[in-house]
């Protein structure tokens, strides 16, 4: 059964990547990775991550994506036109990405050791409780950098769109 | 229902290889600030499935932990990353990540 | 004993009056310039009093200059007898040239710089003079160099002075450059510059028959002392740096600089008694400088000039005492030379002075009313220069020509001819100076006490000087080979007469005759009145195509088509081209950026995986 479900999701993650990568608007282009987020939350789950692919669905799906799509409206960003510039990323990019993913591959298949096969239900360790302990014991200093992140990056926000009234 | 064998992790690994190379393809190929931005999104979010991964690999629960940061730190870098598009389009008055090139030489 | 001591008199004169020279008075200078070379003087004289007999050397060694694997020079000081004679000539003929010079410098400018130049002098020669190793005499050596470049050119606004001054410079370096290696031989061959340590380990070689090394070594340090004391072909500075006041051309162009390479000699004599060959070269060119200088001083017509060719003339004859292994009638020679000429100078410094700048013998004539004191004690330096019997140039000479004349009769002959030449041009200018008519235009009046006293002692000195039987109190250094030969003095002196007398002929009794002698003598009397052309020569040969190299190869060539162009500006091309290819990464475009990071962390993967991929 969670094989089935990998396979589906998987398909539909990648689908939906390339369907960000290829469309012309934008407002399609978040769609879809709301998309891919959602598979991934499913994934997430087959992996025995339920705190994190509920804290994907919320924080991502729900809060993130929501931004991208307000601000998508608020700009009123219309379709891409086509652009002569940057040939060099544009010719060289390509032959990198397949060396790029190939590489990996390679890596992956070859050089790590064997890995073990997913099954779900076989381990339960990603619970929020044990996340909880984690988070305030040992990554207690991290934690409490990350909320001065956010803090730092809501007051940037405020600085930098602000500026207009003044 | 077929019994079929279990997933390897190593393809939820070559997944999430998949997914980083179109998000940088996205980077490399879009022209919109916008796009540009949700592909740095997918980059992050394929970066999560690999450590979910190896989680599950290790038996520990410390992907998860950097998985949790790794989304913070994206939401934070979202609101600001779109604040200052927003104030690029004010200035500019483009979307157009080429003719966003004056720091040259 | 404090030999220190000796040395340090002067230097203090010169610290204080080259200091504070500008703010003090006239007398103040004075007192310091004079009173320093009098304290030297005394305490020499108490030094010596003290060490009496002087059998042996008596050293004194105060810290070690260098320790540089083998070679250790120390900062040594020493007297032996050789070194008293020197000591007592330059104290004594110093002061009294210190003393003239305060009278004929009183009214020029920079009075305190020249007296501290002259005090400085007298430091370094008494360093050179007492110095017990060849490096520290050879610290002397470039010393006193300096100190004639500095009062050479002590008017040094004029061209022709500053002129005259390098070329005294720079001439001496190049014998200086001989001196040098024929140190390096000596540090080579025997590990050390200490001249009781080289003379011990001479002892013990044989003479050497042909050239070997310490021929070698004496030729490199006879190549020095041509430079310092104007041989051929190195005298070419002393005749310009007549261009120097009076009293710098008696105290260090006739009686102590010039003759250091008389004293260097004398003082390494155990290497050249070792090296037959070397010594043959130095009478050589002793004998040949004596000659060639002399026929030019017939015919110069500036007095001081006359006396600069005489003084090149007289070295060369020390030259030839030494060279001949009569190193005692060498340094005979030099004591009386210093009197007589230092007495000629500065009698031809107060002729000058009482005629107000005049130099030109042409223009004097009849002064023996106007300057009676000067015009005595001219007379006694005359005498004894030409080896009128009984005067001090007369002993000196004759121990000279006695030597060669057992040596090397030929020799004999031509220095006497020589002496004869000598009396010749000397009584010439003394007749044309103070006999006749005066043809000039200035007032003359006789020079002050300050100037006439210091005369009237070198007269004294000059005439009875030869009675100090300085070959005698040498001889436990040098012995006394030579005995005085009867038939020899009487033929030298007998010449001297004849020169004497021909020139009382000439320029006394019938002028018109010198007149018509010069004009028939035509081609060959414009020959030896340029100097034969050795200055025209030389500058055709070594200096002008030296120029022509420097600024076409050295110049043109390499500092600017190598270092200016290739290498400088070529760096700064190289730089500005890898920095305009490289600027192309800074495209501003975000896209390309991120491709280079794409790129770069696909190597940065890459080469982890291959490393951490055998984990």
């Amino acid at each position: 059964m969670d094989t089935i479900l990998f396979i589906v999701f998987a398909i539909v993650a990648i689908v939906c990547a390339f369907n960000l990568v290829l469309q012309r608007h934008p407002i399609s282009s978040a769609l879809s990775l709301i998309g891919v987020m959602g598979s991934l939350a499913v994934l997430y789950l087959l992996l025995g991550a339920e705190f994190i692919a509920m804290a994907q669905v919320i924080v991502y799906g729900g809060a993130v994506m929501v931004l991208f799509v307000l601000v998508i409206m608020l700009l009123n960003a219309g379709t891409e036109k086509i652009s002569r510039k940057s040939w060099f990323a544009q010719i060289a990019g390509l032959p990198l990405l397949l060396a790029f993913v190939a590489l990996l591959g390679f890596l992956i298949r070859g050089v790590l050791p064997p890995l073990r096969a997913v099954q779900f239900g076989s381990w339960v360790g990603g619970t929020a409780e044990r996340i909880g302990q984690m988070l305030f014991t040992q990554y207690l200093l991290p934690f409490e950098i990350i909320s001065i992140l956010i803090l730092i990056a809501i007051l940037g926000a405020v600085v930098l769109a602000h500026k207009e009234f003044d | 229902m077929p019994h079929l064998p279990p997933v390897p992790l190593s393809w939820y690994l070559i997944l999430s290889a998949i997914l980083f190379a179109l998000g940088v393809a996205g980077f490399l190929y879009r022209k919109s600030i916008l796009t540009v931005f949700m592909s740095i999104e997918l980059m992050l979010n394929a970066v999560n499935l690999s450590f979910v991964s190896f989680s599950y690999e290790l038996q520990r629960i410390d992907g998860h932990i950097y998985s949790f940061f790794v989304m913070v730190v994206a939401a934070a870098e979202a609101a600001v990353g779109l604040a200052i598009i927003l104030t690029i389009f004010k200035n500019r008055g483009t979307l157009q990540i080429d003719e966003v090139d004056s720091m040259k030489l | 004993m404090n030999l220190w001591l000796i040395p340090l008199f002067p230097l203090i004169g010169f610290a204080l009056n080259g200091l504070f020279g500008k703010r003090l008075s006239k007398l103040l200078i004075n007192v310091i310039a004079v009173g320093s070379v009098t304290a030297s003087f005394i305490y020499v004289l108490f030094v010596l009093s003290k060490l009496y007999p002087l059998d042996t050397a008596h050293s004194e060694h105060y810290f070690n200059w260098i320790q540089s694997g083998f070679l250790q020079v120390g900062f040594d000081l020493f007297v032996d007898r050789l070194t008293a004679v020197m000591l007592l000539v330059v104290t004594g003929v110093g002061l009294l040239i210190h003393i003239y010079a305060v009278g004929y410098m009183a009214h020029e400018g920079g009075y305190y710089r020249f007296f501290a130049y002259f005090n400085l002098f007298v430091f370094f020669m008494l360093i050179l003079v007492l110095a017990s190793n060849l490096l520290l005499l050879f610290v002397g050596w470039e010393g006193v160099g300096l100190c004639s470049y500095l009062l050479v050119g002590f008017y040094f606004t004029e061209d022709f002075a500053s002129n005259a001054a390098n070329k005294a410079f720079i001439v001496n370096r190049v014998g200086d450059f001989g001196f040098s290696l024929g140190m390096f031989l000596i540090v080579i061959a025997f590990k050390t510059l200490d001249f009781g340590k080289i003379a011990a380990a001479v002892a013990t070689m044989p003479v050497e028959a042909k050239a070997g090394t310490l021929t070698a070594i004496t030729l490199l340090l006879l190549v020095g002392a041509t430079g310092k004391s104007a041989q051929l072909p190195l005298y070419v500075w002393l005749p310009d740096a007549m261009a120097g006041p009076t009293p710098v051309s008696a105290l260090i162009h006739a009686a102590t600089m010039v003759t250091a390479g008389v004293y260097m000699i004398a003082r390494v004599s155990f290497l050249y008694n070792h090296a037959p060959l070397a010594m043959s070269v130095v009478a050589v060119i002793g004998l040949l400088t004596a000659v060639f200088a002399a026929t030019i001083g017939i015919t110069q017509n500036d007095i001081k000039r006359v006396f600069a060719y005489s003084t090149v003339s007289q070295l060369g004859y020390m030259f030839l005492g030494v060279g001949l292994g009569a190193y005692s009638a060498g340094i005979f020679h030099l004591m009386t030379h210093a009197f007589f000429k230092a007495l000629l100078f500065l009698g031809a410094g107060s002729v000058i002075h009482g005629l107000s700048g005049e130099q030109d013998l042409r223009h004097m004539g009849g002064l023996r009313k106007a300057m009676p004191i000067t015009f005595v004690t001219l007379g006694v330096a005359s005498l004894a220069i030409s080896g009128v019997p009984g005067f001090s140039g007369f002993f000196s000479k004759d121990a000279i020509l006695s030597a060669a004349y057992t040596n090397a009769p030929w020799m004999f002959w031509v220095g006497a001819v020589t002496a004869g030449i000598t009396a010749f041009y000397v009584f010439r200018a003394y007749f044309l100076a103070f006999f006749g008519n005066y043809r000039g235009h200035h007032h003359a009046h006789e020079s002050p006490l300050v100037m006439t006293l210091p005369l009237i002692v070198l007269a004294i000195l000059a005439a009875g000087g030869g009675f100090i039987n300085i070959p005698t109190w040498l001889s436990p250094a040098f012995p006394l080979s030579e005995h005085e030969n009867v038939t020899a003095m009487w033929i030298s002196a007998s010449f001297g007469i004849i020169g004497i007398v021909i020139a009382a002929f000439l320029y006394v009794i019938r002028p018109s005759l010198a007149e018509s002698l010069k004009t028939s003598a035509g081609g060959l009397y414009t020959l030896v009145a340029n100097k034969y052309y050795v200055d025209e020569f030389y500058r055709a040969v070594i200096v002008k195509p030296l120029e022509n190299i420097s600024r076409l190869v050295l110049w043109r060539g390499v500092d600017e088509a190598v270092i200016d162009t290739s290498l400088v500006n070529g760096l700064g091309r190289v730089i500005r081209g890898w920095g305009s290819i490289l600027r192309q990464l800074q495209s501003g475009s975000i896209r390309n950026y991120a491709t280079w990071v794409l790129a770069g962390s696909l190597l940065v993967i890459f080469v982890l995986g291959l490393v951490g991929g055998g984990r």
